[in-house]
């Protein structure tokens, strides 16, 4: 079954900034299940790299192995992809960013591709700060090998053919976290706008960004309890902020306004009830969050740890940005790189020039 | 009474404990008699193990310039009391026994020289040594005795600690005053009882010393390595160290910047994930491991040669499954890595038998693996990978280097809408690549492990599948003019033939010329460089009704894998094969052929 995804936002004719027209960040269309959250994901994804003005051959597509990981062909068909092994998409990744370091990685994931079998990998990118946004569409099971308990799956989920799952879950969040990643949220596949906002702001980021986007498995894993269905997500959900995002220099003509590069990215210290706040981004673009329930500070990787503690006890999904440190270099700057990308650079520069070899077997014994 | 003198032909051997700070004192040794231009070579006969363990280390002087371990042992120096009886044991008849006179064990040979050395006495008696360091410096005191015993240059063995400790003055004069000492006593107390003696020669002039995994990373850097992921493992860490340590000095830009960029990783899965990311976004990018992390590779392996990625890997073997032997030699793997990956797989596997070639292989290795655009392995092995070899000095690359088929901007303005990542326009079987970073709106494609057209697009069509399992062996069949082909030594009247690879080559060479010598069996010899074999493998062996194959392993993996190849000559190929861990010896070779050709 194959259908074309619908596109949200503005007409196709219409174009951004960068001159394209939204068709320019369509792929092929899917061949999930109707109504698989994943979709949703992929139609925001392209929504949300139309309004960011991003260029698609300045993108490159990453995916494990899963229905999540096949998506990468439903959007961007003009930016490169590699559809790697199951769970080892963030070393893939790793090294082929080396290959251009100007240029961002969008990995998609499922829960059993990071969370199970490459929680080793998915762990290292974060501690190395990989400059790529890193979508885990979760949905508490394995989607493509037809519905076994994921790590993600809540304790004590009753399916069919699976019986109960026995075991506590993973939670991605916690996991990016504690490892260290650079950018954390936690999203609703069911909630457009917040996903295509964070999103956007994910784009921004220099270095991993973490996006666990609880995604429905409408075929495997819908039960009205589960944590991973619509119905849960949609009475559940708790967002952190309302959230939108200004892009740096040049706004896309209608959709969000433009918000000027600002030096300053540190938070001042509370933010009240109701409060609005802007965190900037490293390429001087900004995200602003407001705060519904709380004071939220999503600098800070204790509060953002409490945040997700407090909304596991109470069985709240909690959706928004929950954590970011926008200064942070990404892995290909800390490796102090010439500026020209590595793939474009020539035998001149690579072969080290003749007369060193004597200095080299001078070195020798 | 030294009789009848027997000079620059014999092997040494030095006994010790793991970890107790000899291996600088028996590559001083080494070292030292190749300054002294006497053809040398030593073998660390190591336990897997830190501190403790006996450890063996074995030095043969070969005036006529054979480098393969030996048996035999004709002077044995003993410091460990854990294996002093063995090591007694161990000495030729008419050789000579150094040991360490606190150790109050029983003798009970006649047969050869006896020299106990007072190691302790002579450190505590040296002034110049601090208490702490005593026991570092004692193992010198082994090296100033031999150095008079068997007539050392002790300029030469300055030579080489000043090598050693990077020309820091004060380890060097330390080492040296307990040298001297050594030497001094044992003019005054040890008269010479044993014939084994060496005098200079100029057989080494214009040589180099050095292993095969540090050859192997410089051969990479002038190959232009640009990507390295890796993760530690004996033998093949030092190959990725040596990239750290030589890549700062030969590849940064002008202004102090990186053009390469080498990750030490969580394991390897992702070591070679990341090397198989690096090569697919256009990088020269290496990974090198052993065994154990082979079989960590395999998926990955397997993707790389069905998406067309390039990846070199080296395989620097060592003995068994999982741990066995981590610390001994074999190649044992070669089976394994022809059949590396699941479904259909070809391999060009690169097979170095010397350090030069370590080096060669380490930069050509990148252009056989960018023209085809798929995995090259070399496999390498500890013996080679980690021993201290003499050998020619590095040659700079007498070709520019090959980046195969690249599409970038300006020659996608040119192909317009026929661009298609794996069509076979030029018949090869090999497609044009475009890398990310290609601005061109056309330049993208989609790499996937899944079955695609030519054009780069998901299909399960069974014609399409097997048009492009066929077109990839098309290009191993394209790969052979690639490969580094077979040496072929010829003799005149040769009896049978023999085909080695990788370390053995020095204890078959020698083979051959005593097989020669001591019984009139002269011999062809075809050393394989490269697999797939090419027609100068299938022409040697039509030529030959009898050919011996050598490996390193129990079962002769290169024997099985030729006779798979060439089922109508069979019954032409004897396997020779043998693996205990240690580096083969050109008794073994020449006794094995021996044992066949009188059957
Ligand atoms: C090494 C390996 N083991 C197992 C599989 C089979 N497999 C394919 S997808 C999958 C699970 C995918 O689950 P998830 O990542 O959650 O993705 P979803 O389908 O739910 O989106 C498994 C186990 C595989 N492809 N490779
Ligand atoms: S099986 Fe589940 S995860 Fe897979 S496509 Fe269908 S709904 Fe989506
Ligand atoms: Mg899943």
């Amino acid at each position: 079954m194959s259908q074309p995804l619908p596109m949200a936002g503005a007409p196709a004719q219409q174009v951004n900034s960068a001159g394209l027209s939204k068709n320019d960040y369509r792929g092929n269309p899917t061949t999930l299940c109707q109504g698989c959250g994943h979709n949703s994901i992929s139609n925001q994804i392209i929504a949300a790299c139309y309004e960011a003005n991003v260029v698609p051959e300045k993108v490159i597509k990453f995916s494990g192995i899963g229905c999540s990981s096949k998506s990468p062909t439903y959007f961007l068909n003009r930016s490169f992809g590699f559809n790697s092994l199951h769970g080892r998409m963030p070393s893939l990744a790793t090294g082929a960013l080396f290959g251009d370091h100007r240029l961002k990685g969008l990995g998609i994931s499922g829960d059993g591709d990071s969370a199970s079998i490459g929680m080793g990998q998915f762990k290292h990118a974060m501690r190395r700060n990989v400059n790529m946004v890193y979508i885990i569409e979760n949905n508490g099971v394995y989607g493509l090998t037809k519905g076994q308990f994921s790590a993600t799956a809540d304790k004590g989920l009753t399916l069919k053919k699976q019986g109960v799952n026995m075991y506590l879950p993973v939670d991605i969040c916690m996991e990016a976290l504690a490892s260290r990643a650079t950018f954390v949220a936690r999203l609703f596949a069911g909630n457009a706008k917040q996903t295509k906002e964070v999103l956007k702001a994910a784009l921004s980021h220099n270095g991993i960004a973490v996006l666990d986007i609880i995604s429905p498995c409408v075929t495997f894993n819908n039960l009205e309890s589960s944590y991973y269905s619509y119905s849960f997500g949609k009475e559940k959900e708790g967002p952190l902020h309302d959230i939108s995002f200004h892009q740096a220099s040049e706004g896309p003509q209608s959709t969000i306004s433009y918000v000027p590069p600002k030096p300053e990215i540190k938070l001042e210290a509370d933010m009240i009830d109701g409060e609005i706040r802007e965190v900037a981004l490293h390429d001087g673009s900004t995200i602003i969050l407001k705060a519904l329930e709380k004071d939220y500070d999503p600098t800070s990787r204790f509060e953002a740890m409490r945040v997700l503690e407090e909304a596991a006890a109470n069985n709240w999904l909690v959706t928004g940005l929950v954590y970011v440190a926008p200064e942070s270099p990404s892995l290909t700057d800390v490796h102090n790189l010439v500026e020209t990308p590595l793939n474009r650079l020539t035998e001149k520069d690579l072969r080290p020039a003749p007369e060193t070899i004597k200095t080299i077997n001078d070195l020798m014994f | 009474m030294t009789q009848n003198r027997i000079v620059n032909d014999f092997s040494i051997t030095v006994g010790t404990a793991n970890g107790s700070g000899s291996s600088t004192a028996n590559t001083t040794l080494l070292r030292a008699l190749f300054k002294m231009g006497l053809p040398v070579s030593g073998k660390n006969l190591f336990p897997s193990n830190i501190q403790g363990l006996p450890t063996w280390y074995t030095i043969r002087v070969s005036g006529d310039g054979f480098t393969a371990r030996r048996e035999e042992q004709e002077i044995v120096v003993a410091m460990n009391p854990g294996s002093f009886v063995q090591d007694l044991a161990s000495v030729t008849p008419g050789g000579a026994f150094y040991y360490a006179d606190d150790i109050k064990l029983p003798i009970n040979r006649d047969d050869i020289s006896l020299y106990p050395m007072p190691v302790k006495q002579l450190v505590r008696a040296n002034a110049e040594i601090p208490s702490n360091l005593r026991d570092l410096v004692a193992n010198m005191v082994y090296v100033g005795i031999l150095a008079q015993m068997i007539g050392i240059d002790q300029s030469k063995i300055e030579m080489a600690l000043k090598f050693h400790f990077k020309n820091k003055e004060k380890p060097v004069s330390l080492n040296m005053s307990m040298i001297r000492a050594g030497a001094e006593w044992a003019a005054e107390n040890l008269p010479k009882t044993d014939p084994y003696t060496l005098e200079p020669l100029d057989k080494t002039d214009g040589l180099i010393m050095t292993d095969g995994n540090t050859a192997a990373a410089l051969g990479a850097i002038y190959g232009g390595v640009q990507f390295a992921g890796w993760y530690p493992i004996t033998p093949a860490s030092s190959l990725a160290e040596a990239l750290n340590e030589y890549l700062p000095q030969l590849r940064k830009s002008e202004d102090g910047k990186n053009t390469f960029a080498v990750i030490q990783a969580e394991d390897e899965l992702a070591a070679i994930g990341m090397c198989v990311g690096a090569g697919w976004s256009g990088l020269r990018a290496l990974t090198s491991t052993s065994g154990p992390g082979m079989s960590l590779m395999t998926e990955y392996a397997g993707l790389a040669y069905f998406a067309e990625v390039p990846v070199v890997i080296w395989d620097i073997q060592r003995m068994g499954p999982s741990t066995g032997l981590p610390t001994r030699t074999s190649q044992g793997d070669l089976s394994f890595v022809y059949n590396m990956g699941h479904g259909d797989i070809d391999s060009l596997i690169l097979l170095p038998g010397s350090i030069n070639e370590c080096f060669e292989f380490g930069w050509r290795s990148f252009d056989i693996a960018e023209r085809i655009q798929t995995p090259v392995y070399v496999l390498s092995d500890l013996d080679m990978g980690m021993n201290q070899w003499m050998t020619e000095p590095f040659t700079y690359p007498d070709q520019p280097m090959d980046r195969g088929k690249v599409l970038w901007e300006e020659d996608l303005e040119k192909l317009g809408a026929n661009w298609g990542r794996y069509k076979d326009t030029d018949g090869d079987g090999i497609g044009h690549r475009t890398l990310p970073g290609n601005t061109h709106p056309l330049s993208a494609y989609f790499t996937r492990g899944t079955g695609h057209t030519p054009e780069a697009r998901y299909s399960e069509e069974p014609d399409v599948w097997v048009a492009n399992i066929n077109r990839l062996k098309k290009k191993y069949e394209t790969a052979k003019q690639y490969l580094p082909k077979p040496i072929v030594k010829t003799a005149e009247g040769a009896k049978f033939g023999i085909i080695a690879y990788g370390s053995t080559d020095p204890a078959v060479e020698e083979a051959r010329l005593k097989l020669e010598r001591d019984h009139g069996l002269k011999s062809d010899y075809l050393r394989l460089r490269a697999i797939p074999f090419t027609r100068e493998v299938s022409d040697f062996i039509t030529a030959h009704e009898r050919i011996y194959i050598i490996d390193m392993n129990r079962d002769g993996q290169l024997h099985q894998l030729l006779s798979m190849k060439y089922p109508e000559h069979a019954t032409r190929l004897v396997s020779i094969a043998y693996n205990d861990g240690l580096p083969p010896t050109a008794r073994w070779v020449r006794t094995a052929i021996l044992e066949k050709e009188e059957n």
